[in-house]
């Protein structure tokens, strides 16, 4: 196991420097420039000066090469500064990744910004999720085509055909135009300081909440209930049935135990999309999170900070496949990675 | 009114089923209980009244810098002028308004020299930075250096131009000294995308500087009734009253400048549910957009400067079997087979319905046009309305009598033998989609048969010289996109003259997009540039406008405006397209 982890880690980065090369590339050779959403009546000789103080001019493996030291060598630098509020060589004077859009600010300091709003509203969407849709699953197992299965094969087939940008719209209207419960503008400066402040902050996410993990948990319900479907037949359940166990303790020591492990898999090859946002849901209930920043970026040309995110994207999918993998051994006693 | 109530049951419906699987879990419980919502709003009005008073402001496009000088986008500007100010502003019929300037310089009170050659301002006395410093002249020519410096990459540097040098004469007063006569010389340090930095906050920040500068970029200090006290980029920007300002200590306690979602439900959040007081450029279908005004809650608001949307009819030769030489000039020699004969490009502009586009797709944001310079009132020509009504069977019937008829009967005229097929392109955008949709019908009722072609807005406006697709390479026979003259019109005139047709030499270059020469024209715009504001002035503007569109090198269709909302209960906004639409921020109260 110990072997297996170092090889996997190594591998991990050779395929991180080639996706940060096949990104940048894409970027870089793809039409489109952050001058072109300046007003047409700027002429295109200040556009070309401002092409030039961004950077736009240098040939490409300058660029590649400057960003690669900027974002492995000078944030990591800046970052432990921060953190621990200490002077590595010359700070003020080490270039970072900063953005075309906003000139000045660093890239990762507007990830940062926008980190919290993401983990809480998506992250907690899926817990959401999770909290719902393995019960429903189970349920739905164990009482295959009973009523509450039917139901929920109804609800989870809505859940995951009708597209989260059609569900946010309707919540809006429902819940804050006709009756008025939830605000529809997502407030980013409030601050967490006493308990009205807090239902204040559960109310503003309620909505945004409630669309993505309904999406979600559709998803993994169905999940759930098809791989508790592959485990009621076994034998080891009937040998259970057969010792005496109560029905209770069969389902939840037996059955779901072993039928959980593709279904944390799952679990974890998703965490990535946590980080990565839930770009319209954000968009849609102005959450100014990873997703939305990622979109602006896009609509801007604002090619060093979708760079970046879009590599921190890819190397949380890299990292999480590889935990699942681990996870996958751990639980799974027949699986033994050598 | 039945289906409709059907389909709200409808909703309820899917809703309430949804509700009740969120009902299982603790964590989503703010979703049921209809009294806890009642409480929630009882605490809600308590908060209100203990945060003192808000304005919240909402633009669908969140702001990248509060300022115009280093993000050209609007929303910046607009962010910026809640606490930064020019000299002066344009009030929303294009007068100008002093700000820190004691009054406007003209000829008449000897603040423009005779010979047009230099301005000279005079900042009003006892004027504070909101830190308490002091605004001396030094930060008006400081402004213009550090805008100037190539390296900074100055988005505003267009308003410098001809600009020979800022002097600070004393603390309190600036001459400005142009390279040539400037009749109109209130471009700089005039209106929201030139206003006045401080040089002791930006000191180390000029230049390639400009782009590390993290801090100085975020919150600048400002002269306005608010000041800046937190800005999260691309998403909002929190104001507080400026205890330093030169005017009345403005209303509000806290401005709230938010940003992000979409204009529809920005105008939902001001109009139907009322969360904010402010939304900016609503550009949503116009029905939609009475209807949500018909919640009674605000008001929408309009406000027209001088961008048209039109129609460019290219006056070379796009045609690809030409490959590198298409839509070049070449001196005139690779005139365009049909387009150059005025009577068909006539017809086709007879054969438009403006009033039909302007209403149904723009609403409030449009008013139908026959100029390329429709405002501020006294430059526009009343020469061309005769366009405002369609006439397609005049439009026929000027193609019969000019011969150019489908002589092979398959519906499209000729002219010389070619048929009139014409290529149409313009950026993707739903509503110039439409309006291309309703054109190519008009067309096919007089005979021209139309190809219509749109691109991603970021490659037509992009600029690549690598691209064929950009609106500057033109190789298509009509485009259509908006800009505008500013306040004063050379600026925009200028581009329309013979020199600045772009071309292969000059990287595409230049303003004279649809490549049309006009030795006339040229000759009026130079002595434009030598007649300072006045009658004469208007007379020539007028002039150069009926050129352009009576040689159909242009066809207007569109004075395209700003559509804003604002609840009913927030007063003193005044629309401006002119200026910021904050221009006077300082007199918005409740």
């Amino acid at each position: 196991m110990g072997q297996y982890l170092v090889r996997r880690l190594l591998t991990i980065i050779p395929t991180l420097i080639a996706i940060s090369f096949v990104i940048f590339a894409v970027l870089d050779l793809a039409p489109g420039d952050p001058t072109s959403q300046l007003p047409e009546t700027i002429r295109p000789e200040i556009r070309q000066q401002i092409r030039k103080a961004m950077g736009l001019d240098e040939p490409f493996p300058v660029k590649y090469g400057l960003w690669m030291r900027q974002f492995f060598v000078n944030e990591p630098l800046s970052l432990l500064e921060n953190a621990f509020d200490i002077q590595i060589g010359d700070g003020e004077k080490r270039l970072r990744v900063t953005s075309w859009g906003s000139r000045g600010v660093p890239v990762m300091d507007m990830i940062m910004e926008r980190m919290p709003q993401t983990l809480w509203v998506v992250g907690l969407a899926y817990i959401v999720a999770i909290a719902i849709a393995v019960p429903i699953g189970v349920v739905s197992a164990i009482r295959q085509y009973s009523i509450f299965d039917q139901v929920g094969t109804f609800i989870s087939l809505i859940g995951y055909s009708i597209p989260t940008f059609f569900t946010g719209l309707l919540m809006i209207l429902l819940f804050s135009v006709k009756l008025k419960w939830f605000p529809m503008i997502y407030d980013t400066n409030l601050q967490i300081v006493d308990w009205r402040s807090f239902v204040e902050q559960l109310r503003q996410s309620a909505m945004p909440v409630a669309v993505l993990g309904f999406f979600q948990a559709a998803i993994l319900a169905r999940f759930t209930r098809s791989s508790m479907l592959d485990n009621i037949p076994m034998d080891y359940v009937r040998t259970a049935t057969a010792k005496g166990f109560r029905e209770r303790y069969v389902v939840i020591r037996h059955i779901l135990r072993n039928s959980l492990i593709p279904v944390v898999t799952l679990i974890a090859l998703g965490i990535p999309a946590i980080f990565s946002g839930a770009i319209i849901t954000e968009q849609i209930f102005r959450v100014n999170g990873l997703g939305a920043l990622l979109i602006g970026a896009i609509q801007l040309n604002d090619i060093p900070l979708v760079q970046t995110v879009t590599f921190i994207f890819a190397f949380l999918i890299v990292v999480f496949n590889l935990i699942a993998d681990v996870i996958y051994g751990i639980l799974d006693p027949r699986i033994r990675y050598s | 009114m039945m289906g409709r109530h059907i389909s709200t049951l409808r909703v309820i419906a899917v809703l309430l089923a949804m509700a009740f699987l969120l009902a299982a879990c603790p964590a989503a419980a703010p979703t049921g209980g209809e009294s806890m919502a009642a409480d929630e709003e009882m605490a809600e009005e308590e908060a209100m009244e203990e945060e003192g008073k808000v304005l919240t402001i909402l633009y669908w496009q969140a702001a990248s810098l509060p300022g115009p000088y280093l993000s050209g986008g609007t929303k910046d500007q607009d962010a910026g002028a809640v606490t930064l100010e020019p000299l002066a502003n344009y009030d929303p019929d294009g007068a100008l308004v002093p700000k820190l300037a004691t009054e406007i310089p003209t000829i008449e009170n000897g603040g423009i020299s005779e010979d047009l050659m230099s301005i000279t301002w005079t900042l009003k006395e006892g004027l504070a930075w909101s830190d308490g410093s002091d605004v001396t002249a030094d930060d008006v020519v400081f402004t213009w250096q550090y805008c100037i410096d190539e390296a900074t990459g100055c988005t505003a540097s267009e308003a410098f131009l001809g600009i020979e040098s800022v002097e600070a004469l004393d603390a309190r007063t600036i001459v400005i000294t142009f390279d040539s006569p400037t009749p109109y010389p209130y471009n700089a340090f005039v209106g929201a995308n030139t206003p006045i930095i401080s040089s002791v906050q930006f000191a180390d920040c000029v230049g390639a500087a400009a782009q590390t500068c993290n801090e100085q970029n975020t919150l600048p200090l400002g002269t306005g009734p608010y000041r800046i006290i937190d800005f999260k980029v691309n998403d909002v920007a929190v104001y507080e009253r400026n205890p330093h300002y030169h005017g009345e200590p403005a209303y509000f306690d806290t401005v709230i400048f938010k940003g992000g979602g979409d204009a529809a439900s920005a105008a939902r959040a001001v109009l139907e549910t009322g969360e904010a007081d402010y939304a900016w450029n609503l550009q949503v279908e116009p029905d939609i957009l009475r209807d949500m005004e018909a919640a009674g809650l605000g008001v929408v608001v309009a406000a027209f400067a001088g961008s048209v949307e039109r129609i460019l009819v290219n006056q070379t030769n796009p045609d690809s079997a030409l490959g590198d030489d298409r839509s070049e000039y070449m001196d005139g020699e690779n005139a365009h087979p049909f387009l150059t004969f005025a009577p068909i490009p006539q017809a086709m502009s007879m054969a438009i319905d403006r009033s039909l586009i302007s209403e149904q797709l723009y609403g409030f944001a449009g008013q139908p046009t026959c100029n390329v310079i429709p405002a501020p009132l006294h430059y526009a020509s009343t020469a061309n309305d005769g366009c405002l009504t369609q006439d397609i069977d005049g439009a026929n019937a000027l193609l019969d009598e000019n011969d150019v008829v489908d002589s092979d009967g398959d519906g499209i005229r000729e002219y010389n033998g070619m048929p009139l097929k014409v290529s149409y392109q313009t950026s993707t955008n739903s509503v110039r989609q439409k309006t291309q949709a309703l054109i190519r019908q008009w067309w096919s009722q007089i005979g021209i048969e139309t190809e219509l072609i749109n691109h991603d807005a970021s490659v037509f406006f992009g600029g690549d010289p690598n691209s064929p697709d950009t609106y500057q390479k033109f190789y298509t026979d009509l485009q259509m996109y908006t800009t505008g003259p500013s306040i004063d019109p050379q600026q925009h005139l200028s581009n329309w003259v013979c020199s600045q047709i772009p071309m292969r030499e000059n990287v595409w270059g230049g303003g004279n997009i649809f490549r049309g020469c006009n030795t006339e024209y040229d000759a009026l715009f130079e002595q434009l540039t030598q007649t300072p504001v006045g009658g004469e002035r208007e007379a020539l503007v007028k002039q150069l406008n009926d050129i352009n569109v009576q040689s159909f090198y242009q066809i207007p269709l569109v004075n395209r405006g700003g559509v804003s909302a604002h609840l009913n209960t927030l007063k003193g906004v005044n629309i401006n397209d002119w200026d910021s639409e904050m221009w006077n921020i300082a007199e918005w109260h409740r």
